[in-house]
């Protein structure tokens, strides 16, 4: 009886995340005339395909989401490939370098993305990156790394350093040690930066829409832009439709890999 | 050092992996042996007017092997961004859709192609003058130059639901006897009735509309002295059109205050349930009612108000030309086959827009009178230059000074010389900044 609040709360909490979803394949799902009736209803009342087939005959949303798909992997495989061993060293190394980075790992963060849009167009351009999708990776990662890198150094701080100890004490060299010990117990933590880094860059708008002009390169976001017009006016039931099927990989790619996201692998490990 | 050597790779790795592409450059710059390769980017996002674009563009390509096109669409919401990025990196698409504020930045800092005498005679006689003039700007150096070509506009109209309209037996407005906006006043009377409201003002984006709609009655909101400075006027002519859209509001109660926050499109499902009898709106919207309406509802469109004359404020979508595309006569070519006036007619008609073309103008396409293209197309003689059009600072005037106090003003928080006084006062001193 007491956990009844606690469910009750929880419940609420998963009805609020829902709502935008379920809303979505309503809205989805209804003709144009029941998109603009004055008295909403949550199940469509003349249930419709025709805005999935528009959303798909007009863009090409599969060619962009498989597109979409190969930078957010590249983006977040390469993020967590540097971040790792890079927050290993911020976390384990002490000296001014170690300030120096902190540092500017943190100021990297305050300046607004549109400040510095130009700048970096006009250094892809002369690594011959412009309207690429490797040009795109390495924006996403750069863009992505000092967040990650916080986040990880985090997860390695709470990895007691006498499990490394006791690994050298058994004969492991240090290398050994972060493979063998450090680099299973940081699963949970390489996991959620995984999930951060593959869902900035799945989500990404503005650099794509920048660095990408060639309409065979471009990603989700920018071709589920094509159903908007100026002053807030869209084109809703393909949108809906087409921005639907675009949460489907991140959602599927989170089923994957959540079942990583548990805690508590540290428990005891360390007696006092 | 192990650890060093480990970051070192990891670095090298993302930078190779990020240089091992090849570049996926479209290759505006084609060898002798090649076809001329254009980036034509399109802001058309209506599915009608994707098609018509698309369908050009491949009728262009078929017919002309040597100069290939490729169709990119764009955002309205980021193009400028888009641009800013792409014209300083210097790799613009070669001909540019867009809308005509957005040319004068653009030109003043050498981005567009001055097309002065680059037009092919028979497109630039086939346009007005005066659409002409929302395409004409300083090029920053003191020379004034023609930097795209006017194909699009829109004006403002009436969407009236006919049945509320034939209840009420009130006058049909005609383009050639339009409704005063006195007129227009008491029509919104006779049709408040229980639920319903005559007429529901979305103003969640004021500026352009009040401004366009003020030259009824001469309110220009912008006047340069003999000094050739520019300052904000806000006198008689300037305050009309604010007063009667407030009294609608606050006095006569004819117009919904709950409409006010919306966008333009949002109070449609208000006007199909009988709530709101009339929307004054620009004339695309009657695409989004075609599509939207519930079988059976009726409406129509009317012709624009009259104040001392029906002058409204007009902007043009545009096409211009990249100043660093290396084909600007390719460019051109295809801007003079893009924008004849069959192929205007087909882009009006699928972006529900007005042509500028007089040939456009007279196609049947769009005098028909279904769904109001005889009225709407008919309204284009009612448009001239926005006056806000050629005012450096505009786009900061209207987004920190106008949109705020016109907001606060239908909102009825301030009175109407107050927001004259700040328009004037706050708008001046951000002007100067644009005039040192």
């Amino acid at each position: 009886m007491k956990k009844i609040p606690q469910y009750v709360a929880l419940l609420a909490y998963m009805v609020f995340l829902a709502f935008p979803l379920v809303w979505l394949l309503s809205t989805a799902l209804k003709t144009p005339q029941e998109m603009a009736s004055l008295d909403p209803t949550w199940i469509p009342r003349s249930p419709t395909l025709a805005n999935f087939s528009d959303a798909f005959s007009e863009q090409d949303l599969v060619g962009a989401g498989l597109r979409s798909l190969v930078v957010a992997l590249a983006s977040s495989a390469l993020t967590v490939a540097v971040a790792l061993p890079a927050s290993y060293a911020l976390a384990r190394y002490q000296g001014a370098l170690k300030r120096v980075a902190l540092g500017w790992v943190l100021v990297s963060q305050v300046f607004p993305f549109i400040l510095i849009i130009i700048p970096l167009f006009m250094v892809l351009r002369q690594l011959d990156l412009v309207n690429t999708l490797p040009g795109l990776v390495v924006v996403h990662v750069t863009f992505t790394l000092p967040f990650a890198l916080w986040m990880l150094q985090g997860y390695v701080r709470s990895v007691p350093r006498e499990l490394e100890e006791a690994a050298s004490v058994d004969g492991a060299t240090r290398l050994r040690a972060i493979v063998s010990v450090v680099a299973p117990l940081l699963a949970p933590g390489v996991v959620a930066t995984l999930l951060f880094s593959f869902i900035s860059s799945w989500n990404e708008f503005l650099f794509a829409l920048v660095v990408l002009k060639d309409p065979d390169v471009m990603t989700l976001p920018l071709t589920l832009v094509r159903f908007t017009g100026p002053e807030g006016v869209s084109r809703l039931g393909p949108l809906a439709a087409a921005s639907l099927m675009a949460t489907i990989p991140s959602l599927i790619f989170f089923a994957i890999i959540q079942r990583r996201l548990r805690s508590g692998l540290m428990a005891g490990a360390v007696k006092g | 050092m192990r650890i060093k050597s480990a970051l070192a790779a990891a670095a090298v790795v993302a930078l190779a992996a990020g240089c091992g592409g090849s570049g996926g450059d479209s290759g505006s710059s084609g060898t002798p042996n090649e076809p001329v390769k254009l980036d034509f980017l399109s802001l058309a996002w209506q599915k009608e007017s994707v098609a018509a674009n698309k369908a050009l563009v491949e009728e262009w390509n078929k017919a002309n092997p040597n100069i290939q096109v490729t169709y990119v669409q764009g955002s309205w919401d980021n193009v400028n961004d888009q641009l800013v990025t792409s014209f300083e990196g210097g790799d613009a698409p070669d001909v540019i859709h867009d809308d005509s504020p957005a040319l004068s930045g653009f030109a003043s800092k050498g981005y567009l192609l001055d097309l002065t005498g680059k037009v092919p005679a028979e497109l630039k006689a086939d346009i007005p003058q005066a659409a002409w003039d929302t395409v004409t700007f300083d090029d920053g150096k003191g020379n004034q130059g023609v930097y795209g070509v006017p194909f699009l506009q829109e004006s403002q109209v009436i969407i009236a639901n006919k049945k509320l309209l034939d209840a009420a037996k009130v006058r049909i407005p005609t383009a050639g006897e339009p409704w005063t906006w006195d007129e227009f006043a008491e029509v919104s009377k006779k049709l408040t009735k229980g639920d319903t409201f005559g007429v529901a003002w979305p103003m969640k984006s004021p500026v352009n509309k009040t401004l366009n709609l003020a030259l009824n009655f001469g309110g220009t909101f912008f006047q340069t002295g003999a000094d050739g400075k520019t300052t904000v006027k806000v006198g008689a002519e300037e305050k009309e059109v604010l007063q009667r859209i407030h009294d609608q509001l606050y006095k006569d109660k004819t117009a919904d205050t709950s409409a006010l926050g919306m966008g333009t499109a949002d109070p449609l499902p208000g006007f199909f349930a009988d709530k709101y009898a009339m929307l004054p709106v620009g004339v695309y919207l009657r695409q989004q009612v075609a599509e939207q309406a519930p079988d059976g509802f009726e409406w129509v469109t009317l012709p624009p108000l009259k104040g001392t004359t029906t002058e409204q404020g007009a902007v043009s979508q545009t096409l211009s030309v990249a100043a660093d595309s290396k084909h600007p006569e390719e460019a051109m070519k295809f801007m003079a086959f893009f924008l004849n006036g069959p192929n205007q007619a087909k882009l009006a008609k699928g972006d529900w827009l007005l042509p500028t073309s007089q040939k456009a103008a007279a196609d049947p396409a769009i005098t028909t009178e279904e769904n109001g293209w005889d009225v709407a197309t008919a309204s284009a003689k009612s448009l001239v230059v926005a006056p806000f059009l050629k005012v450096n600072g505009f786009d900061e005037w209207k987004s920190k000074v106008a949109t705020p106090v016109l907001q606060e003003f239908f909102a009825n928080k301030i009175t109407l010389d107050e927001a004259a006084k700040r328009l004037v006062e706050e708008g001046n001193e951000v002007l100067e900044r644009y005039q040192r």
